[in-house]
């Protein structure tokens, strides 16, 4: 049967990635039918109507799901299909209360015009009450319009479609884990809607393990924890896990949920001196690294020890005592994206997911290529863009070990780090980000021009 | 920290990774406690393959839990068994350690672990 997904207007480049991770995390096979980027509906092909309502619990980026009737380009096409395709279905709503809802996609119609659509579906053998509120059964005719078309005063829709409404999506769930009512929240907290379909995309299920190396207030694996994986995390801050105690601390947070059964550990180190064991023991990993502009990109070690060899020395010294705080150093953001990948490659399970974010400048001179592992294929990347750069969530999955190409691992092994000292220097995205994605040869004239 | 965490990790000193004496973790002082946390038969059959046997058995030992068999039960044996299910979970889920310190054993280093949160960031001169 064809099924018809109401998607959300937000996020467009999530919409495809989340439902397909979906019936992949259902078990099932799903066919896109029919789907463009411009619209919110979406024709698809699933086994059965309970298939379609487990997938659409979960969706974050749906509304709601409908058993597909009819599409057509004009309303003569649509009603000529909905008794072509599915009168054999008429008989069961024969005697169910109902109601029409009309859904427009960027258009409006006058009420008079609304009535007069929902009678044109009068040739339905429905005798059954009409209730406006808890109908059985409720029909919807879905509008697609052009763009403005209510200032271009345009006729007729692009498209029109009509579906029996099944069921609704999971998308309440953002409100129930809004960051602004969340006890104990940081500066760079994922917000819950993105946090949810991040955690959607990896493929977190019941019976899983995640783990977020860059957890700080916890939003993954809060999100994790939700769709019921047991959720691991660690930062270099053990500040921003601990935070105030109580409600105002990263478990504070699992407790304000109820989720507090699914809370695996939460530690404190480092991803480039990382005490997990590197076993393929994680289903899914998913982070949104540091990149160096709101939250500073560090890892542990000395900037430079042979200019401060005092400050090694002082840690031998100290290093045992409770209070001590070892010294951090900036690091590079692509090589942690290296490292990122590594991990994931040691870490994951077969075909296990790592998802994280990473930004980029729109500007094609000094847009940053998505990183790449022989061990790990990319699934999807989803795009979020701002003003003047774009965050990307990259998407990829654990090769099992037979599919890795293995001259292309040998290749990797061999290749040389970044250099550099200071977080301009090892952060290309954090300098653009600075000088206002302005090309480097204006930067440098500017600098020039200043007065001295 | 739970002692099923412990079970995945190992010193963070790059030179200990080699050394099978750097795991498992040695828990010294500890002071553990029992959380209330509802039986999920599911998580703990799909976590026994990932679980390395050997090393949780001398985990268990070194905490004071009555010793595992030598073998670790496979995934029928579990379903079928509701106490096995429950000792495990006992152990791995419901068992954490607020207290106390890891020890690596083969550098010596010690991990600090305060209101159930270990610490593994390591001095510049380990890094």
């Amino acid at each position: 049967m064809e099924y018809l997904i109401r998607f959300s207007q937000s996020h467009e480049t999530f919409r495809v990635a989340e439902i397909q991770a979906l019936a992949i995390v259902a078990g099932f096979n799903m066919e896109i039918i029919h789907y463009d980027a411009e619209s919110p509906f979406c024709v698809v092909r699933l086994p059965s109507e309970e298939a379609a309502r487990t997938l659409i619990k979960r969706s974050i980026i749906a509304q709601s799901i409908h058993e597909h009737w009819g599409t057509g380009g004009t309303f003569d096409e649509l009603h000529a299909e909905v008794k072509k395709k599915t009168s054999e279905l008429w008989p069961k709503y024969k005697t169910a209360s109902f109601k029409i809802s009309l859904d427009n996609y960027q258009g409006t119609r006058p009420n008079k015009q609304r009535v007069a659509l929902f009678n044109s579906f009068s040739y339905l053998p429905f005798s059954g009450e009409i209730k406006m509120k808890d109908p059985d059964e409720e029909f919807t005719i879905f509008e697609q319009w052009d763009f403005k078309a209510v200032e271009r005063n345009l006729p007729a829709p692009l498209k029109v479609h009509f579906g029996r409404y099944i069921a609704p999506s999971g998308r309440d769930l953002c409100l129930k884990f809004d960051l602004k009512k969340r006890g104990y929240i940081s500066t760079t907290s994922m917000d819950s809607e993105l946090a949810l379909i991040t955690a959607n995309i990896a493929l977190a299920a019941p019976g899983k393990l995640f783990y977020d190396p860059f957890v700080g207030t916890g939003s993954f694996p809060i999100a994790c924890a939700q769709w019921g994986a047991l959720a691991f995390g660690s930062d270099i801050d053990g500040r921003s896990i601990r935070g105030e105690g109580k409600k105002k601390s990263l478990k504070g947070n699992f407790e304000q949920y109820g989720l507090q059964q699914m809370l695996g550990d939460m530690f404190v180190c480092d991803l480039t001196n990382s005490p997990v064991r590197r076993r393929r023991i994680l289903d899914g990993i998913l982070c949104d690294p540091p990149y160096g502009v709101r939250e500073g990109l560090k890892v542990l070690g000395c900037r430079d020890p042979e200019k401060e060899p005092w400050v090694v020395e002082k840690g031998k010294l100290i290093y045992k005592e409770p209070d001590f705080i070892p010294p951090k150093k900036p690091y590079s953001f692509l090589a942690m994206l290296d490292d990122i990948l590594q991990f994931a490659t040691d870490t994951l399970v077969d075909n296990g997911r790592l998802s994280f974010w990473m930004p980029t400048a729109n500007d094609e001179q000094q847009e940053m290529g998505v990183p790449t592992h022989p061990c790990m294929e990319n699934v999807v990347v989803c795009t979020q863009v701002f003003n003047k750069w774009t965050r990307r969530l990259i998407t990829y999955r654990r090769l099992p070990d037979s599919e890795v190409d293995s001259e292309a691992l040998a290749q990797k092994r061999s290749h040389v780090p970044t250099n550099g000292v200071t977080a301009d220097e090892l952060n290309p995205f954090r300098r653009h980000y600075f000088n206002g994605f302005r090309a480097q040869a204006a930067v440098d004239s500017a600098i020039e021009a200043a007065p001295k | 920290m739970k002692i099923l965490s412990l079970n995945f990790l190992t010193c963070a000193v790059k030179a200990c990774k080699s050394s099978s004496a750097s795991y498992p973790l040695h828990p010294k002082d500890a002071e553990l406690v029992q959380d209330d946390i509802e039986l999920n038969p599911q998580l703990l059959v799909n976590l026994m393959p990932r679980i390395d046997w050997s090393a949780l058995s001398t985990t268990a030992t070194e905490l004071g839990f009555p010793a595992l068999p030598a073998q670790p039960p496979t995934p029928e044996e579990l379903e079928a068994d509701e106490q096995k299910l429950k000792d495990l979970h006992n152990l791995l889920m419901q068992t954490q350690i607020m207290e106390g310190k890891l020890v690596c054993g083969n550098c010596g280093h010690e991990y600090a672990v305060r209101e159930g949160i270990a610490n593994f960031l390591l001095p510049s001169h380990l890094v």
